[in-house]
């Protein structure tokens, strides 16, 4: 189980995430929802060690994540951050190869292999597996990042805004292979989710944060209700049932 | 064509290169002249691979193929430690007579500053490499002016002498310091196989690197004083070449078109020893040392420069 504890983390003195404790439930999806600057992609950061914490820790079963070492944490917890720019030219194959680093330190086994060729058949990438990343889409390259995070086959996978540059079509498609991971293969998704109806059909508890402080912690249908959300966004969103689906209708909500 | 069978190529390119300029127009006695040519060569082959060696693996924790490890000023703290011995001591003394000495002086200088520069600077989780870049680039400008003050006062004489040293030349090596400066590179090689595969998870860049278990902050500092203990050890053997690890290592990203460490370093090393020799060779038999190899280097490289700038503001339109 990951636990926050008391997370605070400033930049020029301002904090960006202040005094945040949750603790992540083990096969579910977690959103991190919240308007812009409210320190969820900071906070996402933090637990997976691309940051330090100023004060406050992250507990991976029990232990704190930086007394870990890194190559065991890598087998447990993957992140997934937005910009993923690269320098070097790569192929879709070469890359998502690379999420077996932890475990084969560059030498690949069959079972890597395996592992490989799964996740590029899970992302539907199979026929531009032998493609440069810079020939593709940025959706085709975002399915490619996360083909990766899948090889690297961690009980735990945080992405961050894992939908930015993504259409409908693909949006959904990876909403629901996540649903799958953590469904059939009992992994934990922690996703920082800009769409707040994507965090309303497809996960299972939601976080919810605003200026750096948390406002809001719990499983879906109590989060997703209209005085729920005016706490969190400061607007009036009426909320639609459609097909068992909540969808927050917010296109026309007055905004003070 | 598989990139093995490039290497090979180059390989070949590499031998070739080095007969030719081993056994080109050999009159009088060969006794004489082949096993100083041959020092020649080793010095060319230890520097090269020195400074290609340095160049990518700068490159990749930097995440820029246009800098090259030089920027970080230490080739000026070679100017300081040479300049600072002339004025004070001159040319007669035992700080530029005993070579060791020399050798040891301004090799110990140069790591001893890009240590302290990293020590004291180098905090990934809070700036930004490129901030010690940048202080880095301003204190090579500072010791350079500091070089130019001391050089302006100097006796004239002196300072031809100062000069000569200062410009790259293989055509004064000793053959003495080659072994040392080997036992380095070996050393740092020995290192490198441990470091290789974790070289190519880092030009994923810093957040994918950490998502793969890498310690990254800490392999920087590892990598930044490895390059800077490579580029003191070639400038000490043979002065400062800026551009030239710049050259070889993008012609190898080229040629390779590859993520694997191992290829880009053995392609950029062969690279620059068929630089090296194939300029010695010009400098020698074609423009009869009428100047010296790194100002073909820096012409060239000047050269090849403004097309990689060039190229890589297209690529960013």
């Amino acid at each position: 189980m990951i636990e926050i504890l008391g997370l605070t983390k400033k930049f020029n003195k301002k904090p960006v995430v202040d005094d945040v404790s949750v603790s992540i439930q083990p096969g579910t999806i977690t959103s991190f929802i919240g308007p812009n600057g409210a320190g969820k992609s900071t906070l996402l950061s933090m637990v997976s060690r691309l940051l330090d914490a100023d004060t406050g820790e992250v507990l991976l079963d029990k232990n704190n994540v930086k007394k870990w070492k890194s190559t065991e944490f890598a087998k447990r917890v993957s992140i997934l951050r937005q910009a993923n720019f690269i320098n070097v030219r790569l192929t879709v194959h070469e890359l998502v190869s690379f999420g077996r680093y932890p475990y084969s330190k560059g030498r690949l086994t069959d079972e890597d292999n395996r592992y490989v060729e799964q996740a590029i058949e899970y992302m539907n990438l199979t026929e531009m597996q032998d493609q440069f990343l810079d020939e593709l889409s940025g959706g085709q390259k975002q399915r490619a990042f996360i083909a990766m995070v899948i090889a690297q086959d961690t009980d735990y996978i945080l992405l961050d805004e894992p939908l930015n540059n993504l259409d409908m079509k693909h949006s959904v498609q990876i909403m629901k292979l996540l649903r799958r991971l953590v469904d059939e293969l009992d992994k934990t998704v922690v996703i920082v989710l800009h769409d707040i109806n994507f965090a309303s059909v497809y996960s299972d508890r939601i976080v919810a944060l605003k200026n750096g402080k948390l406002v809001k912690n719990g499983p879906t249908n109590e989060i997703i209700n209209s005085e729920a959300l005016r706490e969190i966004y400061d607007m009036d969103i009426p909320i639609q049932e459609q097909d068992g689906c909540r969808i927050c209708v917010y296109f026309n909500s007055q905004t003070p | 064509m598989r990139n093995r069978t490039k290497l090979i190529l180059l390989f070949i390119l590499v031998v070739l290169s080095i007969l030719l300029y081993g056994f080109y127009d050999i009159k009088g006695g060969f006794d004489y002249a082949f096993p100083r040519r041959m020092i020649r060569v080793a010095a060319m082959i230890i520097t090269g691979v020195a400074i290609s060696y340095a160049t990518v693996v700068f490159q990749t924790i930097t995440q820029n193929r246009i800098l090259t490890p030089s920027i970080m000023g230490i080739a000026s703290m070679y100017e300081v430690v040479q300049t600072v011995i002339y004025f004070f001591a001159g040319s007669m003394s035992i700080w530029i007579l005993n070579k060791y000495l020399n050798f040891g002086v301004a090799l110990a200088a140069m790591v001893i500053f890009a240590f302290l520069l990293y020590r004291f600077l180098f905090r990934a989780d809070k700036y930004p490499i490129f901030l010690l870049l940048l202080i880095g680039m301003i204190i090579g400008t500072l010791l350079g002016s500091l070089v130019t003050f001391l050089q302006v006062l100097i006796d004239p004489v002196e300072y031809l002498g100062l000069q000569s040293l200062l410009f790259a030349s293989f055509s004064k090596v000793k053959a003495e310091l080659l072994y040392i400066a080997f036992g380095i590179l070996l050393l740092s090689f020995i290192y490198g196989a441990f470091i290789m595969k974790k070289l190519d998870v880092m030009s994923l860049g810093r957040e994918n690197a950490i998502n793969l278990g890498i310690n990254y902050d800490r392999m920087v500092m590892n990598v930044l004083i490895l390059s800077s203990v490579l580029i003191a050890t070639s400038t000490a053997l043979v002065g400062s070449i800026t551009f030239f690890g710049l050259i070889v290592a993008n012609l190898s990203y080229q040629f390779f078109a590859t993520y694997k460490h191992s290829t880009l370093i053995l392609g950029a090393s062969l690279f620059s020893i068929v630089a090296l020799v194939g300029g010695q060779f010009i400098v020698e038999h074609i423009l009869d040392l009428r100047t010296t190899i790194s100002v073909i280097i820096n012409f060239v490289g000047g050269i090849y420069f403004i097309y990689l700038l060039l190229r890589e503001s297209r690529a960013a339109a």
